[in-house]
């Protein structure tokens, strides 16, 4: 159990790792300045900022704003990916980033996250050199790194609705886990002792039949 | 007496179907849309809403927003907010750019959160069909199962009831709709600077490719910008559409295609 929860933390933790890395090869790619991973959260309805690397970055993760606000957010309700260049000469194009970071890009490329029938969250691409003879396959890579994307976010939401659960209202399962692994380290004696407790405790809460 | 519905042929009642407009041998883009403006043709955008006054867009005839009220029902009332995003701006211009005669009324569905728009996009393209526009523009999907199989049945509706719901596809490998519906005409993005250049698909679901690429549109506040995007490619053909039905009233969905095909850049006599 303790294992599980263990690996259930780990997970979150690579999920995110993930989604840089995905970022990270999106704004070399594009060669652009910066890029970022927006989750839903369905909750709140808001977006979340869950990766963002290149200008503006800093202290960016965790930002949130309403679902349908700026570029990212239109591209969420609407599901169509679309590049949008010279943004900078009205910054309510860009109010997503620019609120946020101070930064306001030139340009956004942005890409919704789909995952089946589900709509994950947005990924952005900032101040890419302008191609338009190339727009047509940048927008098909995009798409590429969005599936990419899109799975990565899916694993974190999974990974954090397990964690979710593990902890409970109580925190139950966590608490039984700690209390394995305690027993599960002591040494030889003290740990077939331990076990028995555990046995004798289950006896008891199932009613005084035996474990079996 | 009432006409029954038409569900048999008799051989007495063939001059009964006798269409009104003649078809030619070779159906060119002359015949098509030459000297159409698309005046009288009424083009219905569904979107984040026009901005009425962008000198690229000219005179808007209605605006809509499509909401939900506290118990949650739909509600479709007269919108003064305008555009909040600026696409439905940019789709507007672009229809009115290859049609400057049609009507064009913007119907808002975006702007109120994630949460519930695939319901008021549904709720928002069935108010268009029963007010019998001609043309809908849709450039956005929704990947959503239960949300597709209603807009499965107003898209249908739609086709038989004369509107020509033209929406547009996607170029990542996901089910989304209406676009991959047979009762629309889907659209993607071909790179050429012509507005009128278009390009019938013979693979399917996409079965139009039409200018996508690096497009001056109008955006919020009276300006334009450059953009690249399918949503940008549905609106060309939504306003050539307008074109054709100006010219040639009444066409159904079928007919209205038909004529796309063989006018498109690669077939017949549209290249």
């Amino acid at each position: 159990m303790n294992a599980a929860a263990a690996a259930i933390l780990a997970q979150e933790e690579t999920h995110v790792e993930l989604l840089a890395a995905i970022a990270e090869a999106a704004r070399a790619i594009f060669d652009a300045k910066a890029a970022s991973i927006f989750l839903l959260d369905e909750e709140t309805d808001e977006l979340v900022f869950e990766a963002t690397v290149g200008e503006g970055s800093d202290k960016l993760v965790g930002t949130r704003f309403p679902s349908s606000a700026g570029i990212a957010g239109f591209t969420l309700v609407t599901r169509q990916p679309l590049i949008l260049d010279d943004v900078a000469s009205d910054p309510r194009f860009a109010r997503d980033v620019a609120e946020a970071t101070g930064y306001v890009p030139q340009s956004i490329t942005a890409v919704p996250l789909l995952h089946g029938d589900r709509t994950l969250g947005v990924l952005e691409v900032l101040d890419r050199p302008s191609r338009p003879d190339d727009a047509l396959k940048e927008l098909d890579l995009l798409g590429i790194f969005a599936t990419q994307a899109a799975v990565a976010l899916e694993l974190l939401r999974t990974a954090r609705g397990a964690r979710r659960a593990l902890a409970g209202s109580d925190d139950l399962p966590g608490r039984i886990a700690r209390l394995a692994a305690a027993i599960d380290d002591l040494p030889d004696e003290r740990r077939a002792a331990g076990l028995e407790l555990l046995a004798a405790l289950e006896t008891l809460v199932r009613g005084g039949r035996s474990g079996g | 007496m009432q006409e029954l519905p038409a569900w048999s042929l008799p051989a007495t009642a063939v001059d009964g179907i006798e269409l009104d407009d003649e078809w030619p041998a070779a159906v060119t883009r002359e015949w098509a849309w030459e000297g159409s403006t698309g005046e009288g043709v009424r083009v219905c955008l569904l979107d984040s809403g026009v901005d009425a006054g962008h000198p690229l867009v000219g005179a808007v005839e209605r605006s809509v927003a499509v909401s939900t009220d506290e118990n949650g029902e739909i509600r479709v009332e007269d919108d003064p907010a305008g555009d909040l995003c600026g696409h439905g701006t940019a789709c507007a211009g672009i229809v009115r750019s290859l049609a400057p005669g049609c009507e064009l009324v913007s119907v808002r569905v975006l702007g109120a959160g994630f949460t519930g728009s695939g319901r008021l996009l549904v709720a928002g393209l069935r108010w268009a069909v029963e007010q019998g526009f001609d043309v809908v523009n849709m450039s956005l999907s929704t990947t959503k199962r239960e949300i597709a199989e209603a807009l499965h049945e107003v898209a249908d509706s739609a086709y038989f009831k004369k509107t020509m719901i033209v929406a547009a596809a996607h170029n990542l490998p996901v089910d989304s709709y209406p676009w991959r519906f047979a009762s629309v005409v889907s659209v993607g993005s071909h790179d050429q600077a012509d507005p009128l250049a278009f390009y019938y698909n013979p693979s399917p679901p996409v079965e139009f490719f039409a200018r996508g690429v690096d497009i001056e549109v109008a955006w919020l506040g009276g300006t334009t910008i450059r953009s690249t995007g399918n949503s940008f490619a549905t609106p060309h053909i939504a306003g050539i559409c307008a074109l054709i039905l100006g010219k040639h009233v009444g066409l159904t969905p079928f007919q209205l295609k038909s004529a796309l095909y063989l006018t498109a850049s690669n077939v017949g006599t549209g290249a």
